[in-house]
Parts: structure tokens; sequence; C-alpha cells
């Protein structure tokens, strides 16, 4: 299997997420992470998804997207060409012993201590993908109580954008 | 993509844009601008989409919009027995005549009631629009009395589908729903209307254009893709139209004789697409799949080039996908994209209209022939009448008296009028329908291919007799099915609809049982239904029939088929329900076994057809 990020432009109606999340599980495509969010232009949403699949099935799965009324727009984004990120919560139990070592870690990922109580941290981490596997493996031999991630959010490098197009049809 | 729509009712056309076109703006109707209640609306708008006949059943969500619905002139209501047949008969009457079929049903098991019918019309792509009632706005999410969220049941199995809660949202949903469901692939859309938004005050506003900016009505076929078509057409030895229900919706029946006539190609026609060729064309090889002729199967296992029109490769034309037509390059033209390439690669796709399609085929294909001849195909010919001649259809007599439901609907077909509606239900029945009755034109064959919904003929029949009023319609029904929907007879009987129906009675589900036979040691569970000959006939169609308002006549030999079937016919006043009494031991040949290759194809039990030794 391999991985896919696709930048899902779609009009923003009531049910719109729901129509998407189940054209997957009927057509039996499997998604890694789904993140859904406003645009510069209100009338615009912007769903990123992360599908598992080889390249004919992800054929049938952007025009199987295409197919629903109110999807405006497909892209695939390559990791080269695009900038990735997602958002990492992650609560950690320390004592006084350990709290140096963990500050080192969150430090040595550029991550940020967010909530600070006596006997634990919650550590925010911001990254691509790869990034935030190596923090929680780094933070894995201590006493990890709660993770929480988004899904991955994606945009293209450079000047043009995605939304331009789509915003035409939108307007026309 | 700007289309002009217009509907055959007095309404004013509307111009209706998709795909971010420039819109193009059209005078006001006239009622526009008139104050009203959303159930006015409701019934305004349907007028004004040119919808002329729609089936329904009212209940208290819905109940707001049937009040209006009594004075309107325009629109024939058509009060069924349960939703499934208000669903079934808009396909019928779709299917029968090009045009979409209307449902109306209220909130809750209203809807729900629709599922079969809607999920049967989003497989076999039948343009349909349904409207459901839903309670009122502020009671939705509660678990009111009656509330069923039938947008999300049905967004799986819909082409799209909304929730309208604001009266003025109205027309505009409307407009949206006949649009989409007759644009592109053709497809049910439903419309699930508040109850408050139907009572509540509105300003009347049709639309002058539809704006879907994510939807695509149809592309022109990509002139490249119709270049290699056209050579490799005319360069091939072994070429074969593999034909599909497509063909049907796209009204391009045409443009398929067109191009059969002109590449001297074998045809198949598919279960959704018979009569879109001539059964009496020449090169017409019949039905291909699992149930399909000899002929028609071996053609594209030994094709060299199979033209996929409007045809989706369903398992039950394939039978095992990878051993299919295995040494043919695949052209796939279809509407919609996704079809492509979605079973089986296209060497060379091509989406658009059919009629498109060979509008530019045909032309395309003379200017190959003058660059490359006409290909020589006497080989081709030569081995495929063999087939035709040595594994015709046919069927072994029975062994129990009894008649053999092949020849019951054989004669059907053969003293019906030639341009009888047919209508069948699912199983044996609708196999025999489909190999033994000869389709000459479009739109003469109406069955449920994708979903496979037994109980669908008598709502069909119903649906395409209201549709084409001045066409003889035969329900080819089996004994089980005719048992899950016969009560649209009311209906018929009431509404002067009289189509006529015949009961292929072999007293009992009559395919599984033929599964049961071939593949679970005669081990016959659950597959008796004691309705016909000596047993104690529970019901008994005739009675059940007469009880109904319908003519009840029963047929028990060979010697009586075709003086009953003359008795059905003289009978225009009143539906007619015949009772054929056959053997229950008669099996649907050749068969392709579920999930076996093509090349097992067994032309009658036991015996596979020797179709290598030419080679």
């Amino acid at each position: 299997m391999s991985k896919h990020v696709l930048s899902v432009l779609v009009e923003n109606k009531p049910g719109v997420l729901a129509r998407i999340a189940g054209l997957f599980s009927r057509r039996a495509f499997n998604i890694h992470s789904l993140a859904v969010g406003p645009t510069e232009h209100p009338e615009i949403s912007r769903i990123t998804v992360v599908v598992d699949v080889e390249g004919l099935p992800l054929e049938q799965v952007t025009k199987q997207l295409n197919k629903l009324v109110h999807v405006l727009k497909i892209v695939e984004l390559d990791r080269e060409r695009s900038v990735q990120r997602e958002l990492l919560l992650v609560k950690v139990r320390v004592d006084a012993r350990q709290r140096a070592e963990i500050l080192q870690i969150v430090e040595l990922f550029r991550a940020h201590v967010v909530d600070v109580a006596t006997d634990s941290l919650v550590i925010e981490a911001v990254g691509a993908p790869e990034k935030l596997d190596a923090l929680l493996a780094a933070l894995a031999p201590h006493d990890v109580r709660e993770i929480v991630q988004s899904g991955n959010v994606a945009i293209g490098r450079g000047a043009r954008s995605i939304t331009e197009r789509a915003l035409d049809r939108v307007s026309a | 993509m700007a289309q002009v729509h217009t509907p055959k009712s007095a309404a004013p056309p509307v111009t209706l844009t998709a795909g971010g076109a420039r819109p193009a703006t059209t005078t006001s109707p006239a009622s526009d601008g008139e104050t009203m209640t959303g159930a006015q609306s409701l019934i305004r708008a349907l007028e004004h989409a040119g919808a002329t006949d729609i089936f329904g059943l009212p209940g208290g969500a819905i109940l707001p919009a049937y009040d209006p619905l009594m004075d309107s002139t325009k629109l024939r209501h058509i009060l069924v027995r349960h939703e499934q047949g208000a669903g079934h008969a808009a396909q019928g009457y779709a299917h029968a005549t090009g045009r979409p079929g209307v449902c109306i049903a209220t909130s809750g098991p209203g809807a729900t009631n629709l599922v079969t019918p809607i999920a049967d019309a989003n497989m076999d792509s039948i343009p349909m629009v349904a409207i459901t009632g839903q309670v009122g706005a502020s009671m939705i999410g509660t678990d009111a009395f009656q509330e069923a969220d039938i947008v999300g049941i049905t967004t799986p199995i819909t082409k799209h589908n909304m929730l309208v809660t604001n009266p003025d949202d109205i027309p505009r949903a409307v407009a949206e729903a006949f649009y989409i469901a007759t644009h592109g692939r053709p497809g049910p859309v439903l419309v699930d209307v508040a109850k408050s938004a139907l009572q509540s005050p509105t300003v009347f506003k049709w639309p002058t254009k539809v704006e879907l900016p994510g939807f695509n009505a149809g592309v022109k076929p990509h002139a490249k893709s119709i270049q290699e078509a056209a050579r490799l057409l005319a360069t091939s030895r072994r070429p074969v139209l593999y034909v599909g229900g497509g063909v049907i919706r796209a009204g391009a029946s045409e443009g398929l004789r067109k191009l059969a006539d002109l590449s001297g190609a074998a045809v198949v026609t598919t279960l959704m697409a018979r009569g879109a060729l001539p059964d009496s064309h020449p090169q017409h090889l019949g039905m291909p799949g699992m149930h399909g002729t000899v002929a028609a199967v071996a053609s594209l296992q030994k094709a060299d080039l199979v033209v996929a029109l409007g045809a989706r490769f369903d398992d039950r034309v394939t039978g095992k996908l990878d051993s299919f037509a295995q040494n043919a390059t695949i052209i796939h033209a279809d509407i919609d994209p996704a079809e492509i390439g979605k079973n089986r690669h296209a060497d060379v796709p091509i989406v658009g209209d059919l009629k498109d399609v060979f509008a530019e085929l045909v032309p395309a294909l003379a200017q190959e022939h003058l660059k490359h001849g006409k290909p020589d195909l006497e080989a081709w010919w030569q081995q495929l009448d063999e087939f035709r001649t040595t594994y015709a259809l046919g069927y072994a007599p029975t062994i129990d008296g009894l008649s053999s439901p092949q020849y019951v609907i054989s004669r059907i077909g053969a003293l019906a009028p030639d341009d009888t509606i047919f209508t069948s239900g699912v199983g044996q029945h609708q196999m025999w329908a489909s190999q033994f009755i000869r389709y000459e034109h479009p739109n003469t064959w109406i069955n449920s291919g994708g979903l496979g919904t037994m109980g669908f003929s008598v709502p069909a029949a119903m649906g395409a007799k209201v549709g084409m009023p001045d066409r003889t319609v035969w329900a080819i029904d089996g004994d089980g099915c005719f048992q899950m929907t016969n009560q649209e007879l009311v209906t018929c009987a009431i509404n002067d609809i009289p189509i006529k129906v015949a009961i292929i009675n072999n007293s009992s589900l009559g395919m599984v049982r033929q599964w049961q036979t071939l593949f679970y040691n005669e081990r016959y569970s659950n597959t008796d239904l004691h309705t016909g000959h000596g047993t104690k006939r529970i019901p008994d169609f005739v009675k059940l029939a007469e009880s109904m308002g319908c003519v009840g006549l029963r047929c028990e030999s060979d010697a009586d088929v075709d003086a009953t079937i003359k008795r059905a016919q003289e009978i225009d006043d009143q539906p007619v329900v015949v009772d054929f009494t056959v053997s229950k031991d008669a099996m649907v040949w050749p068969m392709v076994a579920a999930g076996t290759s093509n090349d097992s194809i067994q032309y009658a039990r036991g015996i596979a057809p020797q179709w290598d030794r030419e080679e």
C-alpha cells in the first residue's frame, strides 16, 4: 500500500463530509487520515484526505469523488512539491527525575510544552507525519498517558493556488 | 455546458447550466413572484419541471403537499398501495418514456419503502426524482414520530439528494433534482422536504438557471480516442460490439445500428441493452453473460477487439474477470468516466454521450476504411455462425407433462404486437424472457438488472403503461416475484391501467431452486411456494386477481397456451392476470457458474461447447 494525499475542494454544504467519508467506506477505499476546514473563500471548504491505495484504485477514488455534486476539485499533492503538516498533542506523566530528559526531547524536536502540572506535561508538536512519528518513538520509553493527532493538512509550494479555478466555477 | 431543458408541459423553457458555463437568461414564468405555501410551491415546481404523472401515497409529513396536488390540472397522481410500487412504477415510466419518473411518499416508513426502487434506479441508471416529506425542521433529530434520516439512508444509493427546510429553496431543489437525474449518466435524486417548509409561506420563483459548479453533465468524446477506435475497428479481425444499457439510456440505437452495419462487427446486447439493436439484425448474437448465448459468450472470449458501449463489465457478463476476453484490445465508451477502467483496463477510453460517440465514430470509421479497406471478417463470421447454429438457444421438453416455461414465454413474445413493452421480475422467468422474446425496438424490455429486485415487474409494468398508454404492456412474472408486489394490480384496476401479467408459475423460487439442483445436491431448502400444479395453490392466483378487479385466467397445458394469450390480449379495459402452470424442473441454459470463467460455459447440464477445435 502507498499513501496519497488528496486535497478536495468542496462546496460548503451540510453533510458534505459525510458524503465523502461514506463514499470511501462503501467503495472499500482505506482512509489513513482526514482533515476538514474552511478556506479563504466562505463557500468553499477544503478536505485533506490521506488514502492507502495503489495507482489504479487511486484513479477510481478521484473519479468517484468527482461524481459527488458538491465536490469542486481534487488535487493530489506529492511530498516534494507540497508542505504537509500534522498537529500532535501528547500528555506525559513526569516526575522530577524525568522532567529534564523530556524537556530535552521537546527541544530537540522543536516542540512546545503547552500545559504543565506537578506530575504531567502536555507537549504540542507540529510537523510532517514522519517527524511526529519520530517524536513519539523518542517519548515511548516514558509514561505516555494520552495522544491526540489531527489529520494531515497539505498545501502546494509556490504561488499557484488550487482554489482559484474552483472559485471561478462557484461565482460564475 | 449550457443545456436547454424544455419540458413537454406548458411551462416556459428554462435554461439550466452546470460546470461553470455562462448562465443564459430567459423570461420568468408567469407565476413567478406569487405568494403561496411551500406545499403549493412544491406542486408548482413539479409542474414547471415538466412532470405530468406521479406515483405516490400520502401520509403525515407530506400531507400539506397533497392538498394543492388535488387542484393541479397538469399533474396526474396515481395512488399506489405500497410506496415500493410507486418507486418501481416511476422506474418503469422512465424506462418506457425516457422522461424522468417521479414518486412521492411521506416521512419515515413511506420514505424507507422507497429505498429499494431508489437503489434499483441507481444501479440501472434510471432517471427518477423521489419527493419525500420530512418531519418539521424543529423536530429533526429528536426521533420524532415517523422520522427517518432518509437523506442519510439514501446517500449511497442516489446520484444526489437533499434536505429542504427553507420553503424558498423548494423550486431550486426541484429544478436541480430534475436536472441532475437526467443529465450525464441518469440516476435517482431524492428531495426530502420538511413539513414546516411545506406549511410556511414563500414567494414562488422558478430558477432561470441551475447552478451546480461541481456537477459534470458530460464531455464531448476526445477526437484522438475516436480516431484510434476507428483505426482499431478497421483493422481488427475478430471485433465485437459489447452493448450495454447506456445505449438505451442515451437513445442511441440508431447510431449503434450504423456502427454495426458499417463495421460488420459481431454485436452482443446485455440484459440491460436488449432491444438496443433489433434481434433480427444479422450480426446480433444475443445476450452475453451468465445465461447468454454460446455465440455471444464465445465471441467475447475469442475477440481481438471488444468495443464496450455504455456497458460496465458487470460480473454477470464477464464471469471470472481475469479470464474475460483475454486476447482483446478494449475500447470503452461511457458517459461516466468512473466506469472506464473500473473493472477492466481500457486501451482506448472514450468519455462521452453515446449519441455523440456514434456520430463521430461512424464517419471516422468510414475514413479508416478508405485507408485500410474493409477488414476481412469472413473467417470470424464463419466461426460465429457455426456457434450460432450448433448452439442455438433451446430447451429440453419437460418430463412431468407440464408446460415448458420457455415455450409459454416464447409464445407470448410471438403473439404480442411488435411494439409490446415487456417487464419482468428477477429469476428464471427474467432470463427466459430475455432469451426467448425477440426484441426489435429499444425501451421495450424493462427489468431490474443491477440490483436484481424481485417484485419489479408488476409496478414497473404499471408505470410503463401510464407512460405509454397506447402500447400493450406484458409483465412476465414469477410466482415468487408476483407475491411481493401484486397489490399494485388494485392500483391498475382502479385507475384504468390495463396491464397484462403472465405468472410463469413453477411453484417455487425457480432460480434459487436451480442453484440448489446444481450446487446443493438437490436439497431444496425453502424454495417450495405451493402455488402450482398439484399443490394447495395458496394463493390461488386466479381468485386473487379477480378479487383485485382484474380478469384471472389459468392455463395448464401447451395446447391452451395460444388461446389463453389471445384471450388476454383481447381484454383491453381491465388488467389481466394469467396463471401459467409450468414445470418446476426447467432450468435456464446456457450457464456460466458464478465466479467461473466464461470459457467454462455449459450449453446444457453437463454439455460444454467444443469451441477450441478450430484453432
